[in-house]
Order: structure tokens, then C-alpha cells, then sequence
């Protein structure tokens, strides 16, 4: 099945500044899977050290919030695709 | 509170509307979307701004031209020169000036009909109660995590719908919370980023314009939600690609366990969000790692002297472009890969534009074994506030 996976500004330049990859994937896991190999410093921007998803980062099958659906284990077809949401917030904090 | 007008309380609503609002808001009688009905109930709505920057500028603007009532501003910042970039409710002359008070004088000269008071103080725990009770929709323009949790919190804690809009580079997103049968910001975001992984516009810039659209959707919303027209954006996360021109939509569920708005509500009362996003105070954070360092004046006395020293620049191309001390350049990202380039033997000094990018190639740096190496403390900023002040600040 192949899918595309989105990718949110803020987490660009850990992807080599593509905005998308896609890749073959039976699962919402897997496809995330081939993301952080690829891309190995996303890694600790969308999981934990125990390899939980971030409660900041939401990730969507279509127009749906896997929390909802089968979470990492929701199955994909062909010409799924996947969105990550991180939180923004735009403004301050300078640093 | 500092500077707060004393808001009307139990004013009658209005129940009609005089020759010149009739011809002001022409535009909106004649469609019967709105009419002399839907007109009135914008004249008697009371909407509050939490900021007044790049999403409050088009919000302050758009629901001062509809005839809102009363509009709220919350604010306790002064405009800076930066912000004429993007927040289009000030002029030049404005720039040191309380953005509340900057503000009402431009918005009440377009509208001086309208009732504007302002909140030029921080929202807190302790306040943001007290501040929401007399408004009917609350707007959330602001520019941080704390605040978006508290906003969120408060709301659904008074019960009050909160158009939610937030920005970031290129990207947008707007929906509404808070609304009875629909998601608050906590369904969506239980937790919130760690300090320092979600960059700010400071550091991450804005396309100007884009909070001018995103704050203008967020106009939009609030004036149907007034209005009670159309589909609003409960339940519904529009996101904005402003490279790409495109908008996208996704589903948001109330979440049925979230502990603000679902079945079992465990929290009850509005608590420390600096402490909930892992930041400390509003001091200015210092460096994430302690690493030695140099002062712009101690390096510049070091170069008179003749000293042998290896600049490195660890910011980005195009900031290299806009200015820099002839440093050798090497982005922060690519440093791991191009250490190489580096003469262990000789004494280098890091810098950025602040001094926090720096202090991270720093600790790396000295990680991989390199004992000569200094950070610039402050950045090129400090060495144009210390040393050259013709070496323009960005």
C-alpha cells in the first residue's frame, strides 16, 4: 500500500526540508516507521524514549485522528494519507 | 489591573439601531443572512481578544468594522519596531507604545460606536476568570503555550466558545472550542510541547500576512458564531498551507476522557500553565547547556591583540547574508557532518545571533573532544550592542 505522509513545517528541517514521503506501508505504524528511518532525527521529535507517540503530535489517516480509529495499528490502503499535527503556537519565547 | 476601563455592567441590550448604524453597516442589512435581526445581535455581542498582535491585528480590525458591541482587548505588551511586519493595527508611531492602548485608538476611529475595553495585564490563573465573565466569545490570538491551556481552561470553565487560530511560518490552523457538544484545545493537545522543541516566530519567522488570514478566518467565525449563520468550525481543524495555497480539514473529536471538557471532568480550577509547559518565570531562559564563554568585548580586545582565533558562525546562510564578523560558516544542523573543517589545534570561538545555537555547538563540540572553544556570549546581537553598533540587529 503505498502512502503519504505529511509533513508539518516545524518538523522540516529534520526531514531534509521535504514537506512529504511516501512509502509502503500496511499500517499507520509502519508508514511512520519508514518515516523515522529515513529520517532518523524525527525520531525524538514524534516519540518518547519508551517509543510512545508525543501527546503534542497527532497523526491523522485522511481526515481522521488515529487515536480514534486503531491508532498505530490502523490499517492503510493505497493513496492513504497520513498527517502529522504538532501544536503550534506561533509568537514568543525567543531564545 | 493596570490601565482597565470599567466595563458596563447591566446595560440593557439594544433593541434597535440608529440612521447612521443603518447606514454604516448598509452592507450587512441587505443580506438577509444578516439583516436589521442579525445586526443587533452583533451591536449586543461582547467578544474579548486575548492579544492584540499578528492574529488580533485583523481580528480587532474585523470585528470593530461589523459593529461587535463591545470588544475586549488583552494585552499587556508594547509594540515593538519588529512587529510592524505583520501586526497592522499600528503605525509607526505607535512603536513604544501599551498595544491596548495603541489599539483602541485605531480601532475605535474606525468604529466609534463601539464599547472598547482593555486589559493591558498579563492573563493568569489568578485573573482570567474574572477578566472572560462579562464576554460572550472569547478569541484566542495569543502567542505562547501557557496561555492557550489557561484560554482553554477558563473558557470551558465559564462555559464560553473560544476561536481558537495559531500560525507558524507558512502554516495555519483555526477551529472553534469550547462549545457544549464539541472538543476543547486539551482534546486535541493533552500535553504540551517541551520548552525550546516548537520554535516561536522570533526565531522561526512569519510571513506577515499569515496571521492576517488566519485572524481574519477567526473574525469570520466569531461573527457567525454571533450571527448563527453558516457551518462554524466545531469539530473541524482547518489547516492553511499558505506555500502550497491550499486548506486541508480534519475531524476533531471531543475526547471522552479529556479531563477539562469530557464525561468525568477532574480539573476544576485553572492551574500554574507555566509549571504545566515546563517553563519556569517569564526570565529570560538562559543557555540549555553550560559551556565556557567569551564576551564581544573580551574577543574583540583578543583580535586587536593579534590573537590567532578560528570564528565560527553556526547560524543559516541567509543570516550570514544580512550580516556577520567573517566567520567561517557552518549551520548548527550541518556541524556534526562537517566537523572536519574544524582545526582542533586552534582556538575557536562559536557564535550565532543570541548565543543559544552557539552554546549547543559549544557542548557538541567539546563532546566530540575539542578543549579550545569558546562561546560568544549574546551572539552577534551582544557584539553589535557592545562592540560595533553598525552591524545592523535582526
Amino acid at each position: 500500500m503505498s502512502v503519504k505522509v505529511m509533513i508539518p513545517t516545524p518538523l522540516r528541517a529534520y526531514a531534509g526540508k521535504r514537506d512529504s514521503a511516501e512509502f509502503s506501508a500496511a499500517t499507520v505504524g509502519e508508514a511512520l516507521s519508514g518515516l523515522t528511518s529515513q529520517f532518523g532525527e524525527l525520531r525524538k521529535h514524534l516519540y518518547t524514549e519508551d517509543g510512545k507517540l508525543r501527546a503534542f503530535v497527532n497523526v491523522y489517516l485522511n481526515d481522521e485522528d488515529i487515536r480514534y480509529l486503531a491508532k498505530e495499528n490502523t490499517p492503510t490502503k493505497d493513496g492513504d494519507t497520513i498527517s502529522i499535527i504538532p501544536s503550534i503556537a506561533g509568537g514568543s519565547f525567543a531564545r | 489591573m493596570a490601565a482597565t476601563t470599567q466595563p458596563q455592567t447591566g446595560a440593557k441590550p439594544a433593541t434597535s439601531l440608529s440612521n447612521e448604524e443603518i447606514l454604516r453597516y448598509s452592507r450587512h442589512l441587505i443580506m438577509p443572512e444578516v439583516g436589521m435581526e442579525g445586526q443587533l445581535k452583533l451591536k449586543n455581542a461582547k467578544v474579548l481578544l486575548i492579544g492584540t498582535g499578528g492574529l488580533g491585528a485583523p481580528l480587532g480590525l474585523y470585528l470593530a468594522a461589523a459593529g461587535v458591541g463591545r470588544l475586549g482587548l488583552v494585552d499587556f505588551d508594547v509594540v515593538d519596531f519588529t512587529n510592524l511586519q505583520r501586526q497592522v493595527t499600528f503605525g509607526s508611531d505607535d512603536v513604544g507604545k501599551p498595544k491596548t492602548e495603541a489599539a483602541r485608538a485605531r480601532l475605535s476611529n474606525l468604529n466609534p460606536d463601539i464599547q472598547i475595553d482593555t486589559f493591558e495585564t498579563k492573563l493568569t490563573s489568578d485573573n482570567a476568570l474574572e477578566v472572560f465573565k462579562d464576554f460572550d466569545v472569547i478569541v484566542d490570538g495569543t502567542d505562547n503555550f501557557p496561555t492557550r491551556y489557561l484560554v482553554n481552561d477558563a473558557s470551558v470553565l465559564l462555559g464560553k466558545p473560544n476561536v481558537y487560530g495559531s500560525i507558524f511560518r507558512f502554516e495555519g490552523q483555526a477551529t472553534v472550542f469550547g462549545m457544549p457538544e464539541g472538543p476543547c484545545y486539551r482534546c486535541l493537545y493533552p500535553e504540551p510541547p517541551p520548552p525550546g522543541l516548537v520554535p516561536s516566530c522570533a526565531e522561526g519567522g512569519v510571513l506577515g500576512v499569515l496571521p492576517g488570514i488566519v485572524g481574519s478566518i477567526q473574525a469570520m467565525e466569531t461573527i457567525k458564531l454571533i450571527l448563527g449563520a453558516g457551518e462554524n468550525l466545531v469539530g473541524r481543524l482547518l489547516l492553511f498551507d499558505a506555500l502550497g495555497m491550499k486548506f486541508r480539514e480534519l475531524k476533531l473529536r471531543k475526547n471522552p476522557n479529556c479531563p477539562m471538557c469530557g464525561e468525568h471532568r477532574t480539573i476544576h480550577k485553572l492551574i500554574d500553565y507555566y509549571e504545566f509547559c515546563g517553563v519556569r518565570g517569564e526570565e529570560a531562559p538562559g543557555p540549555d547547556v553550560q559551556v565556557p564563554e567569551i564576551t564581544p568585548r573580551e574577543l574583540k580586545s583578543r583580535l586587536d591583540r593579534g590573537d590567532d582565533l578560528f570564528i565560527l558562525d553556526v547560524r543559516e546562510p541567509h543570516e550570514f547574508q544580512i550580516c556577520n564578523l567573517n566567520g567561517h560558516l557552518i549551520p548548527l544542523g550541518e556541524l556534526p557532518r562537517r566537523v572536519h573543517e574544524l582545526d582542533s589545534s586552534r582556538e575557536i570561538v562559536a557564535h550565532c545571533r543570541s548565543g543559544k545555537r552557539s552554546a549547543e555547538a559549544v557542548d557538541f563540540l567539546r563532546k566530540a573532544g575539542f578543549r579550545k572553544i569558546l562561546n560568544l556570549r549574546g551572539g552577534i546581537l551582544a557584539w553589535s550592542d557592545d562592540v560595533d553598533p553598525r552591524v545592523p540587529k535582526y
